[in-house]
């Protein structure tokens, strides 16, 4: 049965990582087989372990999860030679708020992803994999556990597969609801048994990360593209995109557009262009307020800063990321008091507890907050508010202190006026 | 000593090879998690079995419980409607959702209805934002919910009990 999409694709779309999307039974093994799936890992079993990993690194991809790191640099931190089992993790936490693509690469095209890990598998010499799922995906870890079933049953995980003497096994891992399991060490803990609170970096974990041991952990989308970019070579890959940002990436577009989803688009794609022609544009023909454009984390952009391509370095440029790749829209009614209030309950209540900074800040932030959106808002607080932020930034253990800093702090600078507003009714209501 | 259903052991057996030697602790928290989904809760029982079977203290298995908003000491109902609020939701409708389940069901963010049946949560972003606004009924994802839809989701419930 060809599969009903969540969302309609855009004929203005790129697809590479999403090609076999709505095919028929695009979950098989043997729908994968029958449209390229698995050349690459035969193309990969030839080459030499540091020739994977350089054409990693001339593909230019950068890691999907967030940070956006260099993915082949990554790969090349592993140490390949050390005495101690190797891991690969598979981060498929997605719980940053405005991303829903990874669900999408896991229920369609699972065996891209798994072919993309074993081929990391080759290039680092490690046998073992672990796919940590967010526990509210439950549904997806058992059609993954099905995926895993079929490829160990037609030897393409398991002992010797293929015939060429590799051994690899992967399993699924469930988490249970916690927004900090998907940053990195944090995730390592919690897939080790415990709670998930981050570690002191370094050691990184490339060096010392699952139970000790050299791990590699790389999120859904960059396992998912790895194929592609053997297949065809890095360097088609990276031409795809603009220097140093290679490829394609999934962008989940939500909010005020008319044909919210997720999308398929070579880095630096002009983001005005994607979210009138491919998201259809602003319902109700209203004006555009604001974007967030790669998850909830990131810094809020104002409508005339819109104008620009999306890559991580034109984001960064104006202060920005592309994050996670979900882009939140919001029209000229959007009233960015609310806004505020509603990321910042996120991560207050996501906190781990573990340094003070971040859970008295977010805490502290979170109260002022409601107290305006409740009408009893001082003027004070506007500045309180981008001064607590800005005592957070780069005083917490990891980065989710950050994450709740700094999209508050564009929010108040950029948004003032919101605020200034919301002090003016309440005047009125008092006046009346 | 707890047992569980035969398909949930042969997961459970399967689960404590697929760690490293020595390493059965990372089993801890899906054990915990699939385990809840059959007993209902995590009760003090479950977690010393937990920690039986994972070879460590129930005081290990203890700490964890706390930290992960998906495991709960008290039984949830039957049926738990979880309901995002958070931002992508939020902007096309999903507080104004959250606030029409409360007062369709008389509960409000984890309470459960008097015969035990539904309970209600107030949720963080569960990957479905491009689908706003959105609500898990429990494992099923429900994409572009109006109060109307969850009336009649909600109605169903009902009739399944
Ligand atoms: C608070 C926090 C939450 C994160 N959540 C996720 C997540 O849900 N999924 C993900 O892939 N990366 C997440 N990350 C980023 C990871 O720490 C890590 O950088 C990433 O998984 C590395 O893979 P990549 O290089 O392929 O992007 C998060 C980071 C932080 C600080
Ligand atoms: S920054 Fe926040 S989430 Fe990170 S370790 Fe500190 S308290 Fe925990
Ligand atoms: S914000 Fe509601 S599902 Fe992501």
């Amino acid at each position: 049965m060809p599969k009903k999409l969540y969302n309609e694709p855009s004929p203005l779309e790129t697809r590479i990582l999403s090609k076999r999307f709505g095919l028929e039974n695009s979950e098989s093994l043997a729908t994968y087989l029958a449209n390229d799936g698995f050349k690459a890992f035969r193309k990969a079993r030839e080459m030499k372990p540091e020739e994977i990993i350089e054409e990693v690194k001339t593909s230019a991809l950068r890691g999907r999860g967030g940070a956006g790191f260099p993915t082949g640099l990554k790969w090349s931190f592993v140490p390949r030679s050390s005495p101690k089992p190797k891991y690969i993790v598979i981060n498929a936490d997605e719980s940053e708020p405005g991303t829903c693509k990874d669900r999408l690469l896991m229920e369609y095209d699972p065996h891209q992803m798994i072919e993309g890990i074993l081929i990391a598998g080759l290039a680092m010499d490690a046998h073992k994999g672990y796919i940590y799922i967010r526990g509210e995906y439950r549904y997806l870890i058992d059609h993954m556990d099905r995926a895993l079933a079929e490829a160990y049953s037609q030897g393409y995980l398991g002992k010797n597969i293929l015939g060429t003497g590799f051994d690899f096994d992967l399993y699924t891992h469930s988490g249970a609801g916690a927004y900090e399991c998907g940053e990195e060490t944090a995730l390592l803990d919690s897939l080790e048994g415990k709670r998930g609170v981050p570690r002191m970096k370094p050691p990184f974990p490339a060096v010392a990360g699952a139970w000790a041991s050299p791990t590699l952990l790389n999120n859904v989308e960059t396992f998912s593209a790895i194929p592609a970019i053997i297949r065809d070579g890095g360097a088609a890959f990276a031409a795809l995109g603009t220097p140093k940002n290679g490829g394609t990436r999934l962008l989940c577009v939500s909010g005020h557009v008319n044909k919210p989803g997720v999308y398929e688009v070579p880095l630096g794609y002009p983001m005005m262009k994607f979210i009138n022609e491919i998201a259809g544009g602003i319902p109700g023909g209203k004006k555009l307020k604001a974007v967030i454009p790669g998850g909830s984390s990131c810094p809020i952009l104002k409508a005339d800063e819109c104008d620009i391509p999306m890559d991580y370095d034109s984001l960064a440029k104006i202060g920005s990321m592309l994050g996670s790749g979900g882009m939140v829209v919001m029209d000229e009614t959007t009233d960015m008091v609310k806004v505020a209030l509603r990321i910042m309950r996120f991560y207050a209540h996501e906190s781990c507890g573990w340094c003070i900074p971040c859970r008295e800040g977010t805490t502290w932030l979170r109260k002022i907050l409601q107290r305006f959106d409740d009408g009893g808002g001082r003027h004070d607080d506007i500045g309180l508010l981008g001064e607590l932020s800005k005592n957070m930034l780069g005083r917490t253990f990891c980065a989710l202190g950050d994450a709740a800093a700094m999209p508050t702090i564009s929010i108040v600078e950029k948004f003032a006026e919101d605020f200034e507003k919301r002090l003016a009714r309440d005047r009125q209501m008092v006046a009346v | 000593m707890m047992t569980f259903s035969p398909q949930l052991e042969q997961k459970f057996a399967k689960m404590l090879t697929a760690y490293p030697e020595g390493k059965k602790r990372s089993a801890v928290v899906p054990m915990l998690i699939y385990a809840q989904d059959e007993v209902g809760s995590i009760t003090p029982e479950l977690i010393d079995e937990v920690a039986r079977r994972c070879e460590v203290t129930p005081l290990q298995v203890d700490e964890v419980v706390g930290y992960y908003s998906m495991l709960h000491r008290k039984p949830m109902g039957k049926f738990h409607v979880q309901v995002c609020t958070n931002i992508s939701c939020l902007l096309v409708g999903g507080m104004e959702l959250y606030e029409h389940a409360c007062k369709k069901l008389g509960i409000s963010h984890k309470q459960v209805t008097a015969d035990g049946q539904i309970s209600l949560e107030e949720v963080e972003c569960m990957g479905a934002c491009s689908w706003a606004p959105a609500v898990e009924i429990n494992y099923d994802f429900h994409h572009h919910v109006t109060p109307e839809k969850l009336d009649q989701l909600i109605d169903g419930l009902r009739k399944a009990q």
